[in-house]
């Protein structure tokens, strides 16, 4: 089996769109699903005198994402154009970062197979998104959208660190957590919103070498990039075997066929003819800047995680799970602050809180009770006040109204007996009335304690509630 | 008293101010002055006679209600045909702009507008202001209202030539290596190139953004002052326009230039100089002298290489520039086209002229990876050493003093056949735009033969002040300014 004499090599290169209201370069809304060419002013449609101005946004939040993924962020970076002619391309440019990006050298940190890797990002720049082109829209016309034209994009390139289709979709899945966490991307592959090209090379095992590479584009599910890499790599070792020679290209994955298509070679690949952008000024950010952005970072989700296994003593899997959905782990850290039991609280966000999500299809931001009621609820079952399976309904009521559960708990007598004198009259009575089973239980058939449970609490139906725990107690005791 | 037309920009305003006439009535004037000397002169691509009157009625209604919005308000003016003016066709002077409406104005424009200015009309120019005589334009020529067979210099060849002709009593011109100063030269009326970063680019039809700056022109240093007050300031839709404060610079002409170093850069002694225009500015240096200015000799050493980098720099930017017109959204679009290549082909080979298909291709190879380092790179670096020279310069002197353009105004056709010899007629005024510099032109000594000549002063940046100033005490002493066309 030759391949198993190939590494795979791979380098990432992600486009996300950033969360801002306005475009890049004008004031133009970045909405979506408008009719086509609403969303455009002069700058977008690269009218004749139209200069571009930077929406400010748009820095802060290119900080942001450099911060959270380490990298430096350089206090001037410039802007370039990047010539190229497609109808899409308005001004036959797109204003990017080319020689000075505004971040440099981070790295992105993601599991596989239980082990930690890292893979370096050589840089992290701010460039304008391209407009449509709807092919075949009618009688052969090509009609143009440039309600897209001048969307503001992060583009985040690593170094080829990867070695693996695994490694390449972990990596990506990782980047897109913290980019959601963090506010910059709305993480959406099939809408385009974080895109993907993939940088594909093999080479022999122990060489120091990379082979020569290729680009796939059209990747907009992890799925297809898998699949894309691996079909990939898997043509290069072929050619390699054979006694041929990688050319480098771009290449055009196919899902239906499975394949990758030549689109074009290094030799008809673009002559960008970049230069320094002279209708804008250097990209100057202060240090102040950025450590205020530094502030105002959350926690991220891997740094969650591990402070919730070696902090809060969580199971990996229940900090994989808090921490899946930025609103949950937020919900959650207010709700231990309430109730120090990280892990009680961990079963009941799995548990009931999970299930009243899912069933009412809000969001953990969009619950109605505050972490202080809910702290309360789970003191009351501590305490004995009332049994879980009480505070499960009640619990349903909180977060349907809001309502307090303490008030739940007085309004409908819910609290639990603790009238011991009357208990232990009706234990008596249970016993006497089932002698064949004391003496079954006291033979050694423990089971039994369950069926004496169940008729103390029924008998006890009308005479305040008992706490289960107290009845178990009582009944061994007696039974002893 | 004189015909109306031929008050200066300030006089006609103090008249408007004083009400001794009304904007209609100057507007009047104007148009008949039109009517005399526009089928000869030629210098405007389109008249807007109906929004002119339409402004100059609105002035005269604030006029009678006691109000008013400076200087320019009720007087008209022109712009180039490369600033956008809304609802008004704009050009720069190219067929694929032909039929082009803006949807809005440039800065500039609103600028005038708020300021109460009359707009009679757009100024021909060099296909988007690439030339030095106003005749790479595919429309019409312009003449020079000083000899009729002469061009009246470029680009701005238009503006120049309606002040001159006395059609306006002010416009706006574009300046990329000179296209304002040096047909002011060729014209005998004053016209500056601000500080790049001083007025706002925006709405300003690009050529090389790294270079363009709009400016005034005007019969007197006065005029120019009272233009640049209105245009100049920060711009939030142009985020190179400068935030330095505004100087009331007319205010600000003192008529003085006692202490004031001169400085005469020897490299601006330029071979094939016209024996007339070197002798003229030695002149010049004296009386400044007489006035009590310091003359300063010095070297700005890098002056021989400024014209290669300009023509790689402007090009690189223009090819840049030029790729949005592509027949898809608006402009001209060829007919009969079956593919996309066939359509940018098509459209773009018809619609450009023969200059600017030339700038295209050279900017376009100056940038091309393999040649990029060589061209771009080192076009770059001359730019840095020419700017240093400047700043070395401003060092021991306050102002530049040169001749605007080496020769008087040349016969239409002359040159036409001979791009170097053209590019060359731009030698003196590159090095300003290159290290972003404000530049003034005005008149000089006419020729034997009666043609105008122009003396340039060029200051440091946002020192427009200064500039003027000198340009003021020089028309102060010598008054060519007063000179008129025999049209």
């Amino acid at each position: 089996m030759p391949r198993a004499d190939f590494q795979v090599v791979v380098g990432l290169e992600v486009h996300a769109q950033l969360l801002t209201r306005a475009k890049l370069f004008s004031s133009a809304s970045t909405d979506f699903g408008q009719a086509p060419n609403t969303q455009t002013t002069p700058v977008c449609l690269g009218m004749p005198g139209a200069l571009p101005v930077l929406n400010e946004k748009v820095v802060e939040l290119a900080i942001r994402t450099g911060l959270a993924l380490g990298c430096t962020v350089n206090q001037r970076s410039e802007w370039s154009r990047k010539h190229y002619f497609y109808p899409d391309s308005p001004k036959a440019y797109q204003i990017t970062q080319w020689d000075f990006p505004i971040c440099e050298w981070g790295e992105v940190s993601f599991e596989v197979d239980g082990r930690l890797k890292r893979a370096r990002l050589r840089r992290i720049h701010i460039e304008e998104d391209a407009g449509k082109s709807v092919h075949d829209a009618a009688d052969g016309l090509t009609l143009i959208d440039l309600n897209r034209a001048g969307t503001p994009l992060l583009e985040l390139v690593s170094e080829p660190d990867l070695r693996s289709a695994d490694e390449a979709i972990e990596y990506l899945k990782a980047l897109r957590e913290i980019l959601v966490a963090i506010g910059v991307n709305d993480g959406n592959l099939e809408e385009g919103s974080f895109r993907c090209d993939a940088n594909v090379s093999v080479m022999r095992h122990g060489s120091t070498t990379l082979g020569t590479r290729c680009e796939l584009k059209n990747l907009n599910s992890f799925r297809f990039i898998k699949q894309a890499i691996e079909i990939e790599a898997e043509r290069h070792v072929e050619l390699i075997e054979r006694g041929g020679v990688v050319e480098q290209q771009t290449r055009l994955f196919d899902p239906d066929r499975g394949e990758t298509r030549a689109m074009r070679s290094k030799e008809d690949a673009h002559d960008y003819r970049y230069f320094p952008e002279p209708d804008l000024p250097p990209l100057l950010v202060s240090a102040e800047t950025i450590e205020a952005v530094r502030r105002s970072l959350p926690e991220l989700p891997r740094a969650k995680r591990q402070r919730y296994v070696e902090q809060l003593k969580l199971p990996p899997y229940d900090a994989q799970v808090l921490t899946a959905d930025a609103r949950l782990a937020r919900l959650f850290d207010a709700c231990v602050l309430q109730f120090p039991d990280a892990k009680k609280v961990s079963n009941w966000f799995q548990g009931e809180l999970s299930r009243l999500l899912n069933s009412s299809g809000r969001g953990a931001d969009q619950v109605k009770f505050t972490p202080a009621q809910f702290g309360a609820l789970l003191r009351a079952v501590d305490d004995g006040t009332i049994s879980n399976s009480t505070a499960k309904d009640v619990f349903a009521q909180v977060f349907e109204t809001g309502k307090d559960p303490l008030a739940i708990v007085a309004e409908q007598g819910l609290a639990q007996s603790t009238d011991l004198g009357e208990l232990e009259r009706v234990v008596d009575e249970v016993l006497a009335a089932n002698q064949k089973n004391v003496l079954g239980y006291r033979g050694g058939n423990l089971k039994l304690l369950g069926f004496f449970v169940g008729q103390v609490m029924k008998a006890m139906k009308g005479k305040g509630n008992p706490n289960p725990k107290t009845v178990n107690e009582l009944l061994v005791k007696k039974l002893g | 008293m004189s015909a109306l037309y031929e008050l200066t920009l300030a006089e006609v305003s103090l008249a408007l101010a004083q009400r001794r006439v009304s904007a209609s009535e100057v507007l009047d004037a104007q148009v008949a002055r039109l009517g005399a000397v526009e089928p000869r002169v030629q210098a405007f691509l389109r008249i807007d006679e109906a929004g002119a009157r339409a402004a100059a009625t609105a002035s005269d209604a604030r006029r009678s209600a006691g109000q008013s919005l400076g200087p320019l308000d009720g007087v008209p003016v022109a712009l180039k045909d490369n600033l956008l003016t809304r609802g008004v066709e704009t050009t720069a002077g190219s067929r694929i702009l032909s039929g082009y409406v803006p949807p809005n104005d440039a800065t500039v424009t609103t600028r005038l507008k708020q300021a109460g200015a009359v707009i009679l009309g757009k100024t021909n120019l060099d296909e988007f202001a690439m030339g030095s005589s106003t005749e790479s334009c595919p429309f019409h020529l312009t003449q020079n209202p000083y000899a009729l067979d002469r061009v009246p210099g470029g680009s701005s060849g238009g503006s120049a030539a309606a002040v001159a002709a006395r059609e306006v009593f002010g416009a706006l011109g574009s300046d990329t290596g000179g296209s304002i100063r040096q047909p002011a030269a060729l014209t005998n009326v004053v016209g500056l190139k601000p500080t790049w970063g001083r007025v706002s680019r925006s709405g300003v039809i690009a050529y090389a953004s790294s270079l363009d700056q709009v400016g005034p022109f005007g019969r007197t240093v006065t005029d120019v002052a009272l233009q640049l007050k209105v245009i100049a300031g920060h711009d939030p839709a142009d985020s190179t326009s400068s935030d330095a404060p505004v100087p009331d610079y007319a205010a600000g002409l003192t008529g003085s230039v006692k202490g004031l170093r001169i400085g005469l850069p020897r490299e601006y002694e330029v071979a094939g100089m016209d024996p007339h225009v070197l002798a003229s500015v030695k002149a010049a240096a004296k009386t400044l002298q007489g006035l009590g200015a310091t003359l300063v000799e010095l070297s700005l050493p890098h002056t021989g290489a400024a014209l290669a980098a300009y023509y790689l720099i402007a090009s690189s930017e223009a090819s840049s520039n030029l790729g949005r017109y592509d027949g898809v959204r608006f402009g001209h679009r060829a007919e009969g086209v079956k593919t996309l290549r066939e359509l940018y082909v098509k459209s773009r080979s018809e619609g450009f002229g023969e200059e600017v298909k030339r700038r295209i291709m050279l900017g376009t190879f100056a940038l091309s990876a393999g040649y990029h380092d060589a061209y771009s790179v080192k076009a770059q670096q001359v730019r840095t050493l020419i700017r240093r020279d400047f700043e070395q310069a401003f060092g021991v002197c306050d102002v530049v003093l040169s001749a605007t353009s080496p020769v008087p105004a040349w016969k239409q056709g002359e040159k036409l056949d001979d791009p170097l010899a053209l590019y060359l007629m731009d030698v003196l005024t590159i090095p300003c735009n290159l290290a972003g510099l404000p530049g003034v032109s005005v008149p000089m000594a006419p020729t034997s033969a009666g043609l105008p000549t122009g003396l340039q002063v060029l200051g440091r940046p946002f020192d427009e002040q200064t500039v003027l100033n000198v340009a003021h005490a020089w028309e102060r002493e010598t008054s060519y300014f007063r000179r008129a066309p025999e049209l």
